[in-house]
């Protein structure tokens, strides 16, 4: 994030500022290992979206104040700005692009198009991964259970109301 | 033959000539008779691209990837206003990964903002603007030569206080001074003054809104490419001509050189309506680089430089007889809009619009200041203006012992008060028994007295709204046959996320015959040369559905009559229906794709084009808001318990869709009304709050029981489909409404949103104050 207001004083040369050297790293996402190097500042959002090419995951604010890059480790919800790649390594991630199988929609996705659970589209993996997450855990969600779930996923086009009847929608899908 | 017309289009309350050419005969309208016979038109449609939406495969702007690509980010100033003294950017151009540096030491000067400054100016008028892109091999790598660039500023006497800024000596934000064409817009119909003499009943007031800040989830941002001689640009905007127009501009090149492609965006709100320096910085990096270049803001810098709304203050007057009817209306505003404004705000409009009223006066005075420029956001003005004049409104019913509601029918607007012209049509008075309907207006006291205990006390309060959102020309439309039987509409407009493409795929397949399925609608790129307005005003559906409806039936027309020589069938017993050609002689049914078979690659292409608005009518959206709210006087606390909205916006094409749109227009009016808003510390001359921990948007948390309905209302002389739009109308009476039913429950009016826990419980100490000392009588 840039520092606006305040400038450090450097009195490093340019090359240490650079950082420690890129380093390899490994990620089990969806599924599948990949691995790639990148220097260690490198956030587990930065990983997916530069050097996995998964841009499901979107970058809202780079300091977990939006939800956008909610992504699942070891099933649970994460904001993956607020995480390093390097950390994130022998865990379990799952994007949104991991969702879908054999290219049908999970049947979160399939609720929240059936509802309009989204507008612009930009917060929805994030959505749905917290939803997905949720349901996985508490099949029988109260409107509270569904709203604490998501609260942190903000949405400017305000498809909150849309995103509570997808929820119990799904719910009322998946197999129990 | 093509027929050229001159026509008057209204866009945010301006009105502006074009010029459009039509083809063909004039399209019959989809008048309430045809709505029996619709199979797409009028029915929830879960949107087209919804899929890519929920899978991740949606390409934003923020998305693109190219091989070999640069990222750049950019320097801001920290000063409210300052001069550079001394630039240096020799350190970050050696850091290694640093691939360029622009600045005002190397790059073109290139104008902006109505040459009020340059693309990199030398002179910063607030703390945020541009003074550097550092373009890099990595992301990270720009964060590191930002630190290393070395900037003296001198700084120079800022004002951020718009009442401040036109006092005659306070420091100048230009040369040419603090008011925005050295004049304030003043509007004026009748004589004011006899009005007021008129009336037997004044009330007045002065308001105060806030700055509040789009917070568009994807930041603006671009990417710019070069492919041979031709900019290829992806970028995050609600206009892609009006941001090739704008860069081919900046950089010299003729448009057909300059490609610009949207498909998917994270929102806009009004703030991306044009290019921003972003843009032009990125295309000017990949120039000299040789590789394309993503520029992006970041969360801070999108809440420093990327639009807001503008505060004002606001003083209203009102005179009406004692039955209710308005003699007079004064309102002068002062509108904030920031170091740079590209035309005047204006928080009048709903005044001179909104209710019968002989004599009226408006004055916006839009100043200068050392902040950022402000931008529309969605349906700018009249958010800020209706939340006043409402207020007002309330107060003069109090004053004559007279139901809001009724006082709103006693000077309901059966012509426009501007034009003198009827309406279209008009469902305002629709919406206020509806929207009455299902708040229980009549049983609001009844319901206060029971319900408000202890330190809670309940109460209602209603808003109108009007709008323009009559869309109009120019907008061009192709739809192509295509040899697998297929159609494609192809048109130049954006889908931000309202649900264009899956709206304009209903209007197509239902004008040609063809199933939903077999629609595909390409838009968002300005190669395909088929022009449409920018999506903003409220103007996208109403603007482009008529021309992609005049295409599909062109190309119905052209495929009948190719379709009735190759089948061998009388075109007059020819007939389409879901993809399929029907001998009406004796039923059967033969694809379409069976007379391409014969054809080969032949490919039917028709022409559509968006018709003027009628000369003799006004048209407009219409619609009412009822809030029910709860606040608790030892807290503060405004819990909202239920909204209800009813608007009248035409035909509806899409009833799902549409209901996102009134209930997002919603809850933004919601945080308008209780927690958004953009601090500036006055003595530093900054935005203390650009992030969104500190900003406070709605989370779902925040969002009460929320009714909303369409009064569906096909509007035949609007234009062939009987729409008109709906982004910004479910805005603007929220906060107003909200506003009201907390003054209900109170007992005085709070004149100053949002109305947080701070500002309620401030309010409420100094009347236990002035009770204390015996000054309570006459509350309100």
């Amino acid at each position: 994030m840039v520092k606006v207001f305040e400038k450090r004083e450097s009195t490093l040369g340019a090359a240490d500022l650079a950082g420690p050297d890129p380093v390899s790293l490994s990620l089990r996402v969806n599924g599948q290992t990949f691995s790639f190097v990148a220097e260690p500042r490198r956030t587990l959002l930065d990983a997916l979206r530069y050097d996995l090419g998964l841009t499901g995951a979107k970058k809202g604010c780079d300091e977990g104040t939006c939800g956008a890059c909610t992504v699942l480790l070891n099933g649970k919800p994460v904001y993956s700005c607020l995480l390093l790649a390097v950390e994130c390594q022998g865990h379990e991630i799952e994007t949104i692009e991991g969702l879908a199988k054999g290219g049908k929609l999970h049947p979160v996705q399939e609720a929240f198009v059936e509802h309009d659970a989204l507008q612009c589209g930009f917060c929805t993996p994030g959505q749905i991964l917290s939803i997905k997450a949720l349901l996985d855990e508490n099949p029988e969600p109260t409107e509270e259970d569904i709203k604490r779930a998501v609260s942190g996923n903000l949405c400017r086009c305000g498809a909150y109301p849309h995103i509570v009847e997808a929820a119990r929608a799904a719910a009322k899908k998946l197999p129990r | 033959m093509p027929k050229v017309i001159k026509t008057e289009v209204e866009f945010e309350g301006r009105f502006y000539e074009e010029y459009i050419v039509l083809e063909g005969e004039d399209l019959s309208p989809w008048g309430p008779d045809r709505d029996r016979d619709f199979r797409l038109v009028g029915k929830p449609q879960p949107r087209v691209d919804g899929p890519e939406r929920v899978t991740g495969a949606a390409k934003f702007t923020h998305d693109v990837r190219l091989p070999g690509m640069l990222y750049g980010r950019i320097l801001r100033c920290p000063h409210p206003h300052a001069r550079i003294q001394r630039l240096d950017t020799s350190k970050a151009e050696k850091l290694s990964g640093v691939r360029l540096v622009l600045s005002a030491e190397n790059a073109p000067e290139i104008p902006w903002r109505m040459g009020l400054t340059k693309l990199f100016d030398r002179t910063l008028r607030y703390a945020g603007e541009e003074v550097a892109l550092v373009v890099a091999d990595e992301e990270e790598i720009c964060y590191d030569a930002l630190e290393l660039i070395e900037v003296e500023y001198k700084p120079l006497p800022f004002v951020v206080d718009p009442e401040k800024a036109l006092e005659p000596n306070a420091p100048k934000v230009h040369e040419s001074g603090n008011l925005l064409n050295g004049a304030p817009e003043v509007y004026e119909r009748g004589d004011l003054q006899k009005g007021f003499e008129e009336a037997d009943v004044v009330v007045e007031g002065t308001f105060r809104t806030q700055s509040v800040l789009h917070n568009c989830m994807e930041t603006h941002g671009s990417v710019a490419h070069w492919e041979g001689d031709t900019l290829v640009i992806w970028d995050s905007t609600q206009h892609i001509f009006g941001v090739r127009a704008q860069v081919a501009q900046a950089l010299g090149l003729p448009l057909h050189r300059v490609r610009v492609i949207k498909q998917y965006m994270g929102g806009g709100f009004g703030s991306k309506n044009a290019a921003g320096k972003y843009t032009v910085m990125a295309a000017l990096a990949a120039q000299r680089t040789g590789r394309p270049v993503q520029v992006l803001l970041d969360r801070f810098e999108e809440n420093l430089a990327a639009g807001n709304r503008p505060s004002t203050v606001q003083t209203l007057k009102l005179g009406a007889t004692r039955e209710g009817r308005l003699t007079a209306i004064y309102h002068k505003s002062i509108l904030n809009v920031g170091a740079y404004a590209a035309w005047p705000a204006s928080a009048s409009g709903p005044t001179k619009r909104l209710y019968e009223c002989p004599n009226v006066k408006t004055e916006d005075y839009s100043v200068f200041t050392n902040l950022g420029p402000f931008s529309a956001f969605r349906a700018p003005g009249y958010v800020e203006g209706t939340f006043a004049l409402e207020a007002m409104m309330d107060e003069l019913a109090r004053k004559l012992s007279l139901d809001p509601l009724e006082l709103r029918l006693r000077n309901y607007a059966e012509v426009d008060p501007i034009t003198n012209k009827p309406y279209t049509t008009k469902g305002l008075r629709a919406a206020y028994e509806r929207g009455a309907q299902l708040i229980d207006w009549e049983e609001r006291e009844r319901v206060k007295k029971e319900r408000s205990r202890g330190t809670k006390r309940i109460g209602f309060g209603m808003a109108s709204q009007i709008w323009g959102g009559s869309g109009g020309p120019p907008a061009y439309a192709l739809v192509k046959i295509n040899p697998d039987g297929t159609a494609t509409v192809i048109t130049g407009t954006q889908d931000i996320g309202t649900g264009t493409r899956t709206a304009l795929a209903q209007i197509a397949a239902e004008a040609l015959g063809f199933p939903l399925e077999s629609i595909r609608v390409e838009l968002g790129d300005t190669q395909w040369g088929v022009y449409s307005p920018l999506s903003a005003g409220s103007m996208t559906l109403a603007s482009v559905g008529p021309a992609v409806r005049a295409a599909a039936e062109d190309a119905r027309s052209q495929l009948l009559e190719v379709g009735s020589q190759v089948l061998e069938i009388p075109r007059d017993a020819l007939t389409l229906e879901n993809g399929e050609f029907v001998d009406s002689r004796d039923g059967k049914r033969s694809p379409v794709r069976t007379i391409f078979e014969k054809l080969l690659n032949y490919t039917i292409v028709g022409q559509g084009a968006r018709g003027p608005n009628p000369e003799d009518k006004n048209v407009n959206t219409f619609g009412a808001q009822f809030a029910q709210v709860e606040v608790d006087l030892e807290t503060g606390t405004v819990k909202v318990e239920r909204m209800v909205a009813v608007h009248e916006s035409g035909r509806v094409i899409n009833p799902l869709t549409i209901r996102s749109q009134l209930y997002g227009g919603i809850i933004q009016g919601l945080g308008y009304a209780l927690m958004e808003r953009r601090l500036e510390d006055p003595r530093r001359g900054i935005v203390v709050n650009p992030s969104l921990e500190t900003y406070k948007v709605p989370t779902i948390e925040d969002v009460p029981e929320i009714v909303a309905e369409m009064v569906d209302l096909p509007d035949p002389e609007a234009n062939p489909l009987g729409v008109k739009g709906v982004g910004e109308p479910p805005i603007i009476p929220t906060a107003a409404a909200v506003a009201n039913a907390v003054a209900d429950a109170l007992g005085f009016r709070i004149h100053e949103l949002p109305l947080t826990r701070d500002r309620v419980l401030t309010e409420l100490l100094s009347r236990d104050q002035d009770r204390g000392r015996g000054r309570g009588e006459g509350d309100r």
